[in-house]
């Protein structure tokens, strides 16, 4: 099938991504755009607009769904966050008949759910931080020499970071557990509390693969150790100093978890690699496409969303692995509407002015336009600057180079703290690990405390 | 047909062999300005065509009164006066209203929960961001006005304290 009209089903610089593609492809866009997206670019680049109302509505299947039919669309493409990993609004596209691009539902759930996931991961021969359940402080010690200490503990319940302990003692492993577990049980409402080799530096690598169902190849992988508080700010392709020998066991492993599950369509499959013993861990995997896709593009020199769309027609790859040539160096710097000089303040407003470089070695994903809005409801994703090179040095230059000229008014930004991390000695270097981020921002902010 | 990334490129390779500083392109459907830096070019965009809206949409005014985030945020109309003595929590920035750390758990603070100046008493989400709100007074929460979930401006009363 041969699709001519798609319901994009999401918002911002994604939504003006995807648009570009079909526009490409001759596929005519349609955009739902809830109320205070009506004026953005991705409305006026469309093709038509239906509206579905309320700000969270991305979240609403049935919304989305009756957009699709209402627009006379044969295909959803959720983009990424929302309802993008949603099995409910692939199976509710099923239903009314439109297809959805993406994963299967039954993907989809053994994806989403961190368990699942885990155990499709240990069933298909992926290694997997060791760890397990506690249920009695006192018998924890067995778990925890299997392990191997340091350990660390984690709430059951927790995320995003909270609840975690490190533990290198044995004698005071028993203690430790019994205060997370009454620290988890306040603060969650449960309980519950598991062990894990403690990782203390690891870098996050991801692998990059496509799908149809039957064969699944790599295009790749990603550096995206630049993390705060899980949030990735600066990606790169491919990642630096991997070696060789590990860089192949990884892109080995993420086709074949993919293969396991018979993956149709875009995912990512993220590893934390271990930096002191250089062994790699299955983290999870992101059945959609993902943010940081434009530097695999930039290296690969392929259209990931004509990938999909490829796929999601009903056809068997067009590529095969040795099809994919990985050429050159891409680093994307996640410009967010965030004051990083005041705790990261969350900063919605009116943008005044968006100039961005341009020309060869640039790529800019941005649905910035001045007079735009930057509504309040939203994650706070501004413009996504690619520096392209023959190497990483000549990305780097790039990056530092997009960084400086762009320029966006209106509303506070991360741009600042880009051009300091680009300028440090260590992301020059290359290959930091997932606490190089905080640890800079302790730095930066003492020094900036000592001067004051 | 709008300007695609291709038009820009197009454009710039045909400026770069000239003595120009900088381009300003205006049309019915956009406007373009591209300026010389050091070593390259910068480019402002602004897409000026509206956007055309597909019969058969939804009307606005109809679905705009449905959803969970859709309340008017300024609700000084609804807003009992302050009764003299109570000390007011005010949204810090602007966001989505929650009484409960997570969907189904109990919320932070009833009316008549004792609290003190650090006491989270709810949270104000603010793109995907969640940020604590403290109760900044000692003394006894003694009116909860706005609403779970629903949409908070800055500086909105949210709930009211009866001081020590």
């Amino acid at each position: 099938m041969i699709l001519r009209r798609i319901l994009i089903a999401n918002r911002g610089e994604i939504a003006v991504r995807i648009l570009r593609t079909c526009q490409q492809l001759g596929i005519e866009t349609v955009l739902a755009v809830t109320d205070p997206d009506r004026d953005s670019l991705a409305a006026r680049l469309a093709d038509g607009v239906v509206f579905i109302g309320p700000p969270l509505n991305y979240l609403s299947v049935d919304a989305i769904v009756a957009a699709a039919l209402s627009a006379g669309a044969q295909a959803v493409h959720p983009g990424y966050g929302f309802l993008s990993e949603n099995a409910q609004l692939a199976r509710a596209c099923d239903k009314a008949g439109v297809i959805f691009i993406g994963a299967t539902a039954e993907q989809l759930e053994a994806a989403g759910d961190k368990v699942a996931a885990r155990e499709h991961a240990v069933a298909a021969g992926l290694p997997v931080l060791p760890g397990g359940e506690i249920a009695d402080p006192m018998r924890s010690g067995g778990v925890a020499a299997e392990i191997g200490f340091p350990v660390l503990i984690k709430a059951t319940a927790g995320g995003g970071g909270r609840g975690l302990r490190v533990v290198s003692d044995p004698a005071a492993l028993a203690g430790a557990i019994s205060v997370a577990m009454a620290e988890a049980g306040a603060a969650f409402g449960d309980p519950r509390v598991y062990l894990e080799r403690y990782v203390r530096s690891g870098r996050h690598v991801e692998v990059q693969l496509l799908g149809d169902g039957e064969r699944v190849i790599h295009l790749g992988d990603r550096d995206c150790s630049v993390q705060r508080r899980y949030q990735k700010l600066i990606e790169e392709a491919p990642a630096p100093f991997l070696d060789q020998g590990l860089r192949q066991r990884v892109h080995r492993a993420a086709v074949t978890f993919g293969e396991h599950l018979r993956y149709r369509g875009l995912g990512t499959v993220e590893f934390l690699v271990d930096r002191d013993v250089g062994d790699f861990f299955f983290l999870e995997m992101n059945a959609r496409i993902q943010v940081e896709h434009p530097v695999t593009e930039a290296v690969t020199g392929l259209d990931l969303v004509a990938e999909q769309i490829w796929v999601a027609e009903g056809n068997a790859l067009r590529l095969s692995q040795d099809d994919i040539t990985l050429s050159g160096h891409a680093i994307e710097c996640r410009v967010n509407a965030e004051d990083w000089t005041d705790s990261f303040r969350p900063s919605p407003g009116t943008v005044i002015a968006a100039t961005f470089p341009s020309g060869s070695g640039f790529r800019v994903d941005s649905h910035l336009q001045p007079g735009c809005s930057v509504p309040p409801f939203y994650d706070s994703l501004l413009a996504k600057l690619i520096g392209i090179g023959r190497d990483r040095a000549e990305a780097l230059a790039r990056v530092r180079q997009a960084v400086t000229a762009c320029e966006i008014r209106g509303v506070a930004t991360t741009l600042g703290l880009h051009a300091a991390v680009l300028a440090s000695d260590e992301f020059a270097a290359g290959g930091v690990d997932t606490r190089f981020l905080q640890g800079f921002l302790d730095r930066i902010g003492s020094e900036a405390g000592s001067l004051g | 047909m709008d300007l695609t990334n291709d038009d820009v490129r197009d454009i710039l390779r045909l400026l770069d062999g000239q003595p120009y500083q900088e381009l300003e392109l205006e049309t019915a459907r956009f406007r373009l300005s591209l300026r010389r830096t050091g070593n390259g070019w910068t480019q402002s965009t602004e897409i000026l065509t509206a956007p055309h809206v597909l019969p058969g949409s939804a009307d606005p005014a109809d679905l705009a009164v449905t959803g969970p985030a859709a309340s008017s945020p300024g609700q000084s109309a609804e807003l009992p006066p302050a009764d003299s003595g109570l000390t007011d929590v005010r949204a810090p920035l602007l966001g989505t209203f929650y009484r409960a750390p997570r969907p189904g758990a109990p919320p932070f603070v009833e009316v008549g929960s004792a609290v003190t100046p650090d006491t989270v008493v709810c949270i104000i989400e603010t793109m995907k961001l969640m940020n604590s709100v403290t109760a900044g007074a000692a003394g006894t929460i003694a009116q909860i006005l706005a609403e779970n979930a629903q949409f908070a401006d800055q500086g909105t009363v949210l709930m009211r304290i009866q001081p020590e």
